[in-house]
């Protein structure tokens, strides 16, 4: 399939020039594909890890956690937790991975009012379960990594679009675009060689007209 | 820089710890009130968003629609009743996205 153009030396240039523009294109955008890809093989290696990692610790977190449930009223448990000594706020940057913007997270715990040393645990140790204190713990933490998971799993979802993104565009510049130009300039090529010929022809003929007649 | 707030989205069960370490909590038990939540939560100023397993699965339109944005940050948690696989399942996809072929997971499956 070729595009129509009309076959002139005139058209021959441009298309020389945007086939060779195309080209420049497709290696750069083939440079960015593979380097994505490796950046994405490196997150999702640390995606992978600590998302195995979290999923145990929370589900032992949780399990945990309904024991405590289990041993406590229900009244006494959200009394428990009513009142949270922690505040988090979370900080994020955006940060530059191949021209992807990905979030980049910075968290701060603020102790609330209680002052400075307070625990984690909001309650009096005196009517709750030593279970609730363990699965506390254990979900602060892990807090750190929930975090992180949050912010890998987020970067290499970006990637992953970014990645189909340009490989759509390298495969249409290499299977499309491409052989189109090279088609193209191939039949002006032919076109114009064709008809330098038929001028040849035409000129010889013309001259054994010419001389037969003298 | 700019300060954001994170969320737990999920049954009672699963969320109530999360509340102790500074995380708001929105319970949420059914599918109905999860989506309603859910779109509270992405136009206010959160940054990070943990949703159970469970609830995210009937929730798949949403939150497909939230990762294609740079936040807020959608992130599965297992549980209290254990994992159902589903954030695994999520980053086996997004390598056969990027790559078309799973090469993470090959060895198990």
């Amino acid at each position: 399939m070729e595009i129509r153009v009309n076959p002139t030396r005139m058209e021959l240039n441009r298309l020389k020039k945007r086939l060779k523009m195309a080209e420049r294109g497709h290696k750069l955008l083939k440079d960015k594909r593979d380097e994505l890809i490796r950046q994405f093989l490196i997150l999702v290696r640390k995606n992978k890890e600590l998302r195995e990692h979290i999923e145990k610790e929370l589900s032992a977190a949780f399990a945990k956690f309904l024991l405590a449930r289990a041993v406590m009223p229900a009244e006494t448990m959200e009394e428990a937790l009513m009142y949270p000594t922690r505040r988090l706020s979370l900080q994020i940057t955006k940060q530059n991975i191949m021209s992807v913007y990905a979030p980049k997270m910075q968290w701060d715990e603020e102790e609330a009012a209680e002052g400075e040393g307070a625990s984690i645990y909001p309650y009096g140790f005196a009517d709750t379960s030593a279970e609730l204190d363990t699965s506390i713990e254990t979900l602060s933490g892990i807090l750190p990594s929930l975090l992180e998971l949050a912010e890998v799993e987020k970067s290499v979802q970006l990637l992953a679009e970014e990645i189909e993104k340009t490989r759509r565009r390298v495969n249409a510049l290499e299977y499309v675009l491409i052989p189109k130009l090279q088609e193209t300039s191939r039949y002006i090529t032919m076109k114009l060689d064709e008809n330098e010929r038929g001028a040849l022809t035409r000129l010889m003929k013309i001259k054994d007209v010419v001389r037969s007649k003298m | 820089m700019s300060t954001y707030k994170i969320a737990v989205v999920g049954d009672n069960d699963s969320i109530l710890g999360f509340k102790t370490i500074g995380i708001d909590t929105y319970p949420a038990s059914d599918a109905q009130t999860g989506l309603s939540i859910l779109k509270k939560l992405a136009g206010e100023n959160y940054g990070v968003i943990f949703i159970t397993e469970e609830l995210a699965a009937e929730l798949e339109d949403v939150i497909k629609e939230l990762n294609k944005r740079i936040l807020p940050a959608v992130v599965l948690i297992p549980n209290s009743k254990g994992t159902l696989g589903l954030g695994m399942r999520r980053i086996k996809d997004n390598v056969e996205k990027a790559i078309g072929a799973d090469i993470l997971f090959r060895k198990e499956g």
